[in-house]
């Protein structure tokens, strides 16, 4: 399978990332091969198969509804790019 | 070589004291050039040592007390630079530490340092690590040999003698084909076995932490310091800890083993097939029979993994945006701007095509045609297993289709690459234990593994095999050309 140029940039744009016009070629024909190799799941017919999530079908434990972790605002925000007054601080978004 | 084992009774003799064998091994690090490790903290090494020789002066007999080793840089560490091996965590001190790291230290054990490894885990010969690739101990003079992907530093780390273990994780085989490549004991446990809490995530799914070491006992020794249930990770098996040596030395006689003829398929290097097939003889002579077996949707496990894990990969690295930990980008005209620089300069080639693989099979209109149909191919992959493991206590092949090879050939073509996982994957899909160990040498003097795939949570029983064929054999004590500090 073939991905054209607009679908490589389309699926770039929405996973939030940037290919230029230098790249777009060497992007198209690397994921276009990987699709190939994906296609081979084709081959087999899975009509009324249950899909499997998890390796042992085992569903998402739930906690019990009581606080454990102590709060490490600080800690954590030492480790961010750009903070202040304990928020984040990324570009403006509403003016 | 020198074992866990080995360095157990040394340092509960009083021969060795742990800040004496750190410092040795840490020396060992800093005259390298194998480029193992991303980063070393010394003080906080011997800072560990020191209080792990109190801990013995007051009696504490634990086997691993004081036993230093390399944790795949994957693994959060509190205090410890964290960076997946990517641009995007180059500079990440994390601020808390993973809950295997966090047994281990609990148990003793001192942290050297963080491995070098494939970008987020991703890779099969350790090129794409930001910081450089790494040198396959068992390199000639005149090649420099990948050491396999993506805990490759973890792999070195040992072959080397820089370390006389390490962490490492497997997605898809990223503990079993360094392993291999390297001549050590890779074992990826039971899915779940291992906590994931505070080890990075790649594919939610499939990721498993585990050991590399020199032999398989050692491997018993050090998962019994990894292995165990944590309420933190809600994919954590909750099931009775377990003693992993207690069977290492039950006969083999009567065990059956199954060998799956898709493991022998072309691609298969005709070296690498002669020395399985004689590992897998010299296990009959130790009284096991051999059945052949077939699992006829293994050839599906390839593509289904390159989509379960880049879609699970595209969830997992949405987080990293800049925006709360990591690189950020030094010029953007606004927030979505900002992501989008952040990563197109934080993640490396692979990861991009991964994740953008990723977006598209998980985009309106492809999730049913590849991520749905993906996890319905991984349930007839599984139930294969399923049904021969009726019959057989233990699968065995290759770990991987060739030796290890050149850095810079392995081409172009990811798609080419990706093979060096074709008979590794099918365990993680699945989520069953498996390992690699040393089976022998191809006539270049390259180390070859023989994989073993065991039903779920039986890895007590899988180590047994592996020891039993390690105390007959002496592939795994061969030392490397490029070791530091020879067989110690």
């Amino acid at each position: 399978m073939t991905l054209d140029k607009s679908t490589v940039q389309t699926i770039a744009r929405l996973a939030r990332l940037n290919v230029d016009d230098t790249e777009i070629d060497t992007y198209q024909s690397e994921l276009s091969n990987i699709l190939d190799l994906v296609e081979q799941m084709d081959t087999v017919n899975t009509d009324g198969i249950e899909p499997m999530t998890h390796p042992f079908d085992a569903t998402l434990r739930l906690r019990d509804d009581i606080v454990t972790e102590q709060n490490q605002r600080d800690k954590y925000q030492a480790v961010a790019p750009s903070t202040e007054n304990g928020l984040y601080l990324v570009p403006k978004v509403i003016d | 070589m020198t074992t866990l084992a080995q360095l157990s009774k040394l340092l509960a003799s009083g021969e060795l004291s742990s800040v004496e064998l750190t410092q040795t091994y840490l020396d060992r690090i800093e005259q390298s050039n194998h480029n193992a490790f991303i980063s070393t903290n010394t003080e906080l090494a011997l800072t560990a040592a020191k209080a792990a020789d109190q801990r013995r002066a007051d009696g504490d007999t634990n086997p691993l007390l004081g036993i230093p080793v390399a944790q795949k840089d994957i693994f959060c560490i509190e205090g410890m630079l964290t960076t997946c091996g990517s641009r995007i965590l180059e500079n990440f001190v994390a601020p808390y530490t993973a809950t295997v790291v966090e047994k281990m230290h609990a148990h003793g054990l001192v942290t050297l340092g963080k491995a070098n490894m494939d970008e987020f885990a991703m890779g099969s010969s350790n090129e794409n690590s930001f910081f450089g690739g790494v040198a396959n101990p068992w390199s000639a003079e005149e090649e420099t040999l990948v050491p396999g992907g993506s805990s490759g530093g973890s792999a070195a780390a040992v072959a080397a003698h820089l370390a006389p273990a390490a962490t490492g994780t497997d997605t898809g085989g990223s503990i079993r084909q360094p392993a291999a490549f390297c001549n050590l004991t890779g074992v990826k446990p039971t899915y779940g076995r291992c906590s994931r809490f505070g080890m990075i995530a790649f594919a939610s799914s499939l990721d498993q932490a585990g050991p590399m070491t020199h032999t398989a006992e050692d491997a018993a020794l050090l998962l019994n310091t990894m292995a165990g249930f944590d309420h933190r990770d809600a994919t954590s098996l909750e099931v009775e800890a377990e003693d992993f040596t207690r069977s290492l030395d039950d006969s083999l006689a009567g065990i059956v083993i199954g060998v799956p003829k898709e493991f022998f398929s072309d691609g298969l290097d005709n070296e690498v097939a002669t020395i399985i097939d004689a590992a897998i003889k010299q296990y009959q002579s130790l009284g096991a029979k051999i059945k052949e077996v077939s699992l006829p949707n293994s050839h599906l496990a390839l593509p289904s993994y390159y989509v379960i894990a880049p879609a699970e990969a595209s969830s997992n690295l949405s987080r990293f945006d800049g925006v709360r930990y990591g690189f950020r980008a030094d010029e953007y005209t606004d927030l979505v701007d900002m992501y989008t620089k952040t990563r197109t300069q934080g993640f490396g080639d692979e990861v991009k095509r991964r994740i953008m693989i990723g977006t598209y099979a998980l985009s309106s209109g492809y999730y049913d045609a590849y991520y749905a149909k993906a996890q319905k191919l991984r349930r007839l992959i599984s139930n294969d297993f399923v049904a021969v493991f009726k019959d057989c206590d233990v699968l065995m092949g290759p770990t991987t289709p060739s030796p290890a090879f050149a850095a810079g050939t392995g081409g172009e073509d990811p798609v080419a690459m990706y093979m060096n996982d074709i008979y590794t994957i099918p365990a993680n899909l699945a989520g069953l234990p498996a390992a690699s160990i040393p089976a022998g040498f191809t006539q270049a003097g390259l180390p070859v593994g023989l994989h073993l795939i065991a039903p779920a949570l039986q890895e007590a029983k899988m180590l047994n095999i592996a020891h039993q064929y390690q105390l007959v054999t002496d592939w795994h004590t061969r030392v490397a050309p490029t070791a530091l500090g020879g067989s110690n």
